[in-house]
């Protein structure tokens, strides 16, 4: 059984909510579809199972257009988990999930595989309170009830809205366990809004990263979810780095730069040295180009975690000529260089800074513009902050740093 | 299937305290009669219907001219005969009796349609009347009791009629794509009713003397109840509420929301106009015989919501039944007093502090 989104164009109101979105979901895969508020991720569900109706293109299960059969028929094939899971009413746990029978039970009749329900609240882990009234349960037991609900429906494909949106931790992980559990089942395919990356990234085989209406990247988490596009999604700074304890991609947001640092600095390190100066320089917003550093030098993570350009040589290696050419060049350009002076005269980086002249130059740029100057300032401000609160930082023109180590 | 079970029990015991009702009503009045004889007449006038004639004949339609109109003429037998002395058997079935099943139609009529709007509509203010059957009635009865050379099919008719355009029209005013959201339906069943309203008073105003009347009618009423208007409201209740019956799931899947009950296989639209449709026919049979009674359709459908929850498949026959048991009690009062008051009057004065009862006691807070 396979999901296949054809590109969707949805509009509600008169705008545009999905332009040309495609997304294909194989038997025994969860994919997560991920992206900021407003991107179109709930649409994207909607327009799954058949709630909207898109504009163009077309959504297959199995090669049948699920706008096209009747609701029951659709319901067969596709069930949801919606993110609202406000239960009004005072029905009990089973009442609710007996709900999800209504395509299979016929209107007078009884249902043709009368343990369904019981076999749905066993597998959401709800069966302990099947004859309590579902206005009295807990946030995380509601949305299991509803996940019962669903998979009582019998469907191949499963659709859940942000299911740990208001959940603990605890129930975050129990939840998402669940689905995974799922997914894993013979012949289903699931598809889950989340909107946090670090647990999308954890339990998704594949991600969708949606924004503005549009399919940014989708595939393997570790692909998709890259500082870059992560950026241009949601329009934040992040780092992205790999989490020790799961192997799995993780994001951490960033606060939002106020020191309007945005020309390019080149930072010349190597083993950790840089790394205190490229948490400022990153907190300050600046572009920053490293390098070249050693691959599994901890400047090097901290780099390609911020999503910084970085010249990667092998470890405790002389860099070779490329590498050299292109740090000369990166140097040359840079609106200011820095280097700490721990790392002043390791390997290349004196030559280097030979290339600029000076630990800290001022590039080519626009000097005399207010722009610049602001700029500059900026980065004195985040080394001056380093000062102050770190280790000292060595900063100087004409490479006279006072050096306290 | 304990539902089910659920279900047959509790619509067994409103069913009986329904019939239970009936009867004591039965004893009640100028001339006092004790029960059992009031039951042994209930069963000597219990009429089943045995033979049927069809016949062409034609109606004459102002402006349009004489249609062909079908009518059915139903023979009815007897099959039982107690000894009832033959007055009491004739106050019992020719007087109060008529008066009693048509007040146990029209408030299981009002109750069902009441409580399958407050499901429809998510909203505890529903009742059968939100989409201007009443008001549309009221327009109808009015105008055909003021003046007769208007309308000239009779109230009934023409009531019946007047509910089902005005129904008709807010349905239509709030459609648009084929898709009838439950809101703007709400809003336009409320600015319908206004408008109808004012063409009511309207009318009243210039009715010269049959205002008295016609502001019975508006009342609500059942004393001129006879066997005919139970033959003409029975059916058409007995049909709708089993169609609605039918329906029960889907009205509890549809408490979830629309875009819920679609996904769980539910047509929406469809139901939607099936309930609607059904509804507003069972409330304007009801209402263009016993005219517009307030709060059977409100309060029941809360009441019996405390009382079995609310799953529709349990809700609705009871919610049924106890509306007729509560309308026929209604009627017992208006008529027992020294001046025959209308029914819809004892409703209210009835209904409107039980409701406040329960809302302060936080029975009531929400469907």
């Amino acid at each position: 059984m396979t999901l296949d989104v054809r590109d969707v164009d949805v509009e509600l109101g008169g705008t545009r909510i999905l332009d040309a979105v495609s997304a294909d979901v194989g038997d025994g895969t969860l994919v997560g579809v991920v992206g900021p508020n407003g991107a179109g991720k709930s649409t994207l569900l909607r327009a799954m199972n058949g709630v909207v109706e898109p504009e163009a293109g077309s959504v297959l299960v199995d090669d049948e257009a699920v706008h096209e059969l009747p609701s029951k028929a659709a319901s067969r094939r596709i069930a949801s988990v919606p993110q609202d899971t406000s239960l009004g009413f005072e029905f009990t746990v089973r009442e609710t999930v007996e709900m999800g029978r209504h395509a299979h039970v016929p209107r007078f009749g009884t249902d043709p595989d009368p343990d369904a329900v019981e076999r749905a609240m066993e597998r959401a882990e709800v069966a302990q309170f099947a004859d309590r009234d579902v206005t009295s349960l807990s946030g995380g037991e509601k949305q299991r009830v509803l996940l019962a609900r669903a998979l009582a429906q019998q469907a191949p494909v499963l659709l859940l809205d942000e299911p740990t949106a208001s959940l603990d931790v605890n129930h975050q992980v129990r939840t998402l366990e669940l689905v995974r559990g799922l997914a894993d089942d013979a012949d289903r395919a699931v598809v889950a809004a989340i909107h946090d990356l670090d647990l999308a990234a954890r339990y998704c085989d594949e991600l969708v990263l949606v924004a503005d209406g549009r399919v940014l990247d989708s595939g393997r988490p570790a692909d998709v979810l890259t500082p870059e596009q992560v950026r241009e999604a949601f329009d934040a700074r992040v780092a992205v780095g790999t989490d020790p304890a799961t192997g799995d991609p993780t994001v951490t947001p960033l606060p939002d730069a106020d020191g309007g640092l945005d020309e390019r600095v080149h930072v010349l390190g190597g083993g950790d040295a840089a790394t205190p100066l490229l948490r400022e320089l990153a907190a300050a917003g600046a572009t920053v180009t490293v390098g070249p550093v050693g691959e599994g030098s901890l400047d090097h993570e901290t780099a390609t975690r911020f999503g910084f350009d970085v010249i990667t040589v092998p470890p405790f290696s002389t860099p070779d000529a490329a590498a050299l050419a292109r740090a000369r060049e990166l140097v040359a350009d840079a609106a200011a260089v820095a280097v700490p002076a721990a790392a002043a005269s390791w390997g290349a980086n004196d030559d280097l800074r030979a290339a600029a002249g000076a630990a800290v130059v001022v590039g080519d740029g626009p000097q005399t513009t207010v722009g610049a100057r602001v700029e500059l300032d900026g980065l004195a401000d985040a080394l001056a902050a380093l000062d102050a609160e770190r280790e000292p930082f060595a900063v100087a023109d004409g490479g006279d740093a006072p050096d306290d180590h | 299937m304990r539902v089910y079970t659920r279900a047959s029990a509790w619509t067994t015991g409103t069913f009986l305290a329904l019939v239970a009702v009936m009867l004591t009503s039965a004893t009640i009045g100028p001339v006092s009669i004790p029960a059992d004889r009031v039951a042994l007449a209930a069963l000597d006038a219990l009429a089943v219907p045995t033979a049927a004639t069809f016949s062409v004949t034609s109606v004459a339609v102002p402006a349009v001219g004489d249609l062909p109109w079908l009518a059915v003429d139903l023979a009815y037998t007897s099959p039982l005969d107690f000894a009832v002395p033959a007055q009491q058997q004739l106050i019992v079935g020719e007087i109060r009796l008529p008066r009693i099943v048509l007040g146990a139609v029209v408030g299981a009529a009002l109750a069902i349609a009441g409580t399958v709007m407050q499901g429809f509509f998510r909203n505890p203010m529903a009742d059968p009347s939100i989409i201007g059957v009443s008001s549309g009635a009221a327009v109808g009865a009015v105008t055909a009791i003021a003046f007769p050379l208007l309308l000239p099919f009779g109230i009934q008719v023409s009531a019946f009629a007047g509910a089902l355009v005005a129904a008709f029209g807010v349905y239509l005013l709030a459609t648009e794509g084929g898709r009838t959201p439950v809101a703007t339906l709400l809003l336009a069943g409320v600015a319908v009713q206004t408008f109808l309203g004012a063409v009511t008073s309207y009318v009243i105003v210039h009715s010269g003397d049959s205002i008295r009347e016609a502001m019975y009618w508006l009342m609500g009423h059942l004393h001129l109840a006879n066997w005919g208007d139970v033959e003409l409201t029975l059916p058409v209740v007995a049909v709708g509420s089993a169609v609605l019956l039918a329906y029960a799931r889907d009205l509890n899947v549809l408490l979830a929301g629309e875009e819920d009950a679609h996904t769980l296989g539910v047509e929406v639209e469809r139901t939607k106009r099936v309930l609607l449709v059904v509804s507003s026919v069972v409330t304007a049979a009801a209402v263009s015989v016993a005219g517009v009674i307030g709060f059977v359709g409100l309060v029941v459908p809360h009441v019996m919501r405390l009382l079995v929850g609310p799953d529709h498949r349990v809700l609705l026959p009871t919610s049924a039944f106890a509306g007729g048991a509560f309308l026929v009690a209604a009627d017992t009062l208006a008529r027992a007093g020294p001046a025959e008051l209308p029914v819809g009057i004892v409703t209210a004065f009835v209904g409107a502090p039980f409701f406040l009862y329960l809302l302060r006691n936080r029975e009531v807070r929400s469907l």
